[in-house]
């Protein structure tokens, strides 16, 4: 491998890796945000807004991230939507993400037990206190490891915001092997940097885990 | 105040779908009595219990506390109250569950702590210091920074106690408290109902345990289908009565607890 060229393409890479963590925190933000919004959302006893919510994230899981984006791409200055690249592949990722971490929290509110809520609802806590002191904190034990699996997935959809010429990683990479013709090196290089990241992920899901169920071993 | 009884229900009924569970249940509790209710599994002892603090709303009839009618507005037709009233009637209303229902990612102390300081309006320093005395009521001040997990059964129930009482309530209400405990730590938790007990709360006690309710109900109320069949003292209820529903159920409780 010739390391000379990732000297040369070093900081375009680095911006890659840079626009490429945005979109990542900007998306997984805005996934988390809407999809919490969403399952909260789906538990007002008004069907139609159910229904709807319901078909919406159908619909999202049900087609193909690139397909998204490139409706939201073409399709959202038909509708007034007129964003720059970078914001057009966050709002994407935010709303691919938020089907998913939706129903990831609709899961986590359905574990938590009954009995608490009575508890609560007995000694006269308000809705807001139940929901940000007894739900979320109860359910986060059962959701931390499927919404860590959900931000690595995300990590990977952004290399797809390349095709809408997005600066990120995967763009950079590609000018890059497209001048050098090392294709092969330079893939293998994002290949690499891709993994580190994940594991980086995949460890502070771990560790955010073990925070949140240390009362189950906690003397 | 003297005389508004401190939980009056007039013929309240329930059904879950097609399943009457209570049927015109009329009950008055007076301040500081003890009432123990007892009956048969599925009797529909929880979900007269549950309708006194609108945990499980009635369909027909009246729950009033000290007066104050729980769940619906006094208008005609009455409507659902809204949610923040019934939550502030429901301060009054201390509630013990069979299963404890502990917030499993607080400590003991931030159990009892957390409604004074939602609720009440306490400082954190203040809502502590009043869980302290709470739990060292109940006997567990050196529990404090437990995990309900590293509790047993019988010390779970006792902070459950002590997150109620902490709230000052002018009324408790028990459901099996002691039935999801072994054994050995029944007595641990009845000791500290027996106290509350002698220290004048009033309280209604959904229990199976017969010797509690002998020595420490004013009156005893027993439920069959959905009715209460039987009412009085617990003299005449346990040891006096004809009703035959009454015997039944007390014969088989006593065939159960001797060997
Ligand atoms: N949420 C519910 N939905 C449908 N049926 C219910 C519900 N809760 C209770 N029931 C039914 O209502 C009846 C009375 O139940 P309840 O829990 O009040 O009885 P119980 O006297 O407390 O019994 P146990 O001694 O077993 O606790 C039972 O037949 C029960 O199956
Ligand atoms: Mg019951």
């Amino acid at each position: 491998m010739d390391v000379s060229l990732f000297l040369h393409y070093g900081p375009s890479l680095a911006s890659g890796l840079g626009v490429t963590l945005l979109c990542w925190a900007a998306g997984a933000a805005l996934g988390v945000v809407l999809g919490f919004a969403i399952a909260l959302l789906r538990r007002l006893p008004v069907p139609p807004l159910r229904w709807l919510l319901r078909a919406l994230i159908e619909i999202v899981r049900g087609t193909p991230f690139l397909v998204q984006l490139y409706l939201l791409y073409d399709g959202g200055p038909a509708i007034g939507l007129r964003l720059a690249d970078i914001p057009t592949g966050i709002l994407a990722l935010g709303i691919y993400g938020s089907a998913y971490f939706a129903e990831i929290f609709r899961a986590g509110f359905d574990s938590v037990p009954q009995g608490q809520i009575e508890a609560a609802l007995s000694l006269g806590l308000s809705r807001g206190a139940i929901l940000w002191r007894i739900r979320v904190p109860t359910m986060l034990v059962a959701i931390v490891p499927a919404l860590t699996n959900m931000l690595i997935i995300l990590s990977k959809e952004v290399v797809v915001l390349s095709v809408i010429a997005v600066p990120e990683l995967m763009y950079q990479v590609q000018s890059m092997a497209a001048e050098t013709f090392a294709a092969f090196e330079t893939i293998l290089a994002l290949a690499l940097l891709y993994w580190l990241m994940v594991e980086l992920v995949a460890r502070l899901g771990r560790a955010a885990e073990r925070r949140a169920t240390a009362f189950l071993r906690a003397a | 105040m003297t005389d508004v009884a401190m939980v009056e229900m007039r013929g309240v009924a329930k059904t879950f779908g097609a399943l009457q569970v209570l049927r015109d249940i009329d009950l008055t509790v007076q301040t500081s009595e003890v009432v123990c209710l007892i009956g048969p599994s599925g009797s529909g002892k929880s979900t007269l219990l549950r309708c006194i603090n609108f945990l499980e709303p009635y369909d027909a009839g009246e729950v009033r506390i000290e007066g104050r009618l729980i769940g619906y507005t006094e208008t005609s037709p009455r409507r659902p109250m809204p949610h923040h009233a019934l939550q502030k009637m429901r301060r009054a209303i201390g509630m013990v569950f069979q299963h404890f229902n502990l917030w499993p990612h607080m400590t003991a102390l931030e159990n009892v702590a957390e409604a004074l300081v939602r609720v009440r309006g306490f400082s954190r320093t203040d809502a502590t210091g009043r869980a302290r005395a709470m739990l060292a009521r109940v006997g567990l001040a050196e529990k404090e920074k437990s995990y309900p997990a590293r509790l047993s059964g019988g010390q779970q129930q006792r902070v459950a106690i002590a997150r109620s009482l902490a709230m000052e309530p002018r009324l408790m209400l028990f459901d099996e408290p002691t039935s999801a405990l072994d054994p050995e730590l029944v007595g641990e938790v009845l000791q500290v109902m027996r106290d509350l007990a002698a220290e004048g709360m009033t309280m209604i006690v959904v229990t199976h345990e017969m010797g509690f309710a002998a020595s420490v109900a004013d009156r005893i109320a027993f439920l069959d289908h959905g009715r209460i069949v039987a009412s009085g003292s617990p003299r005449a209820v346990l040891h006096e009565s004809e009703e035959p529903r009454v015997r039944q159920f007390l014969q088989t409780y006593h065939e159960r607890n001797s060997f």
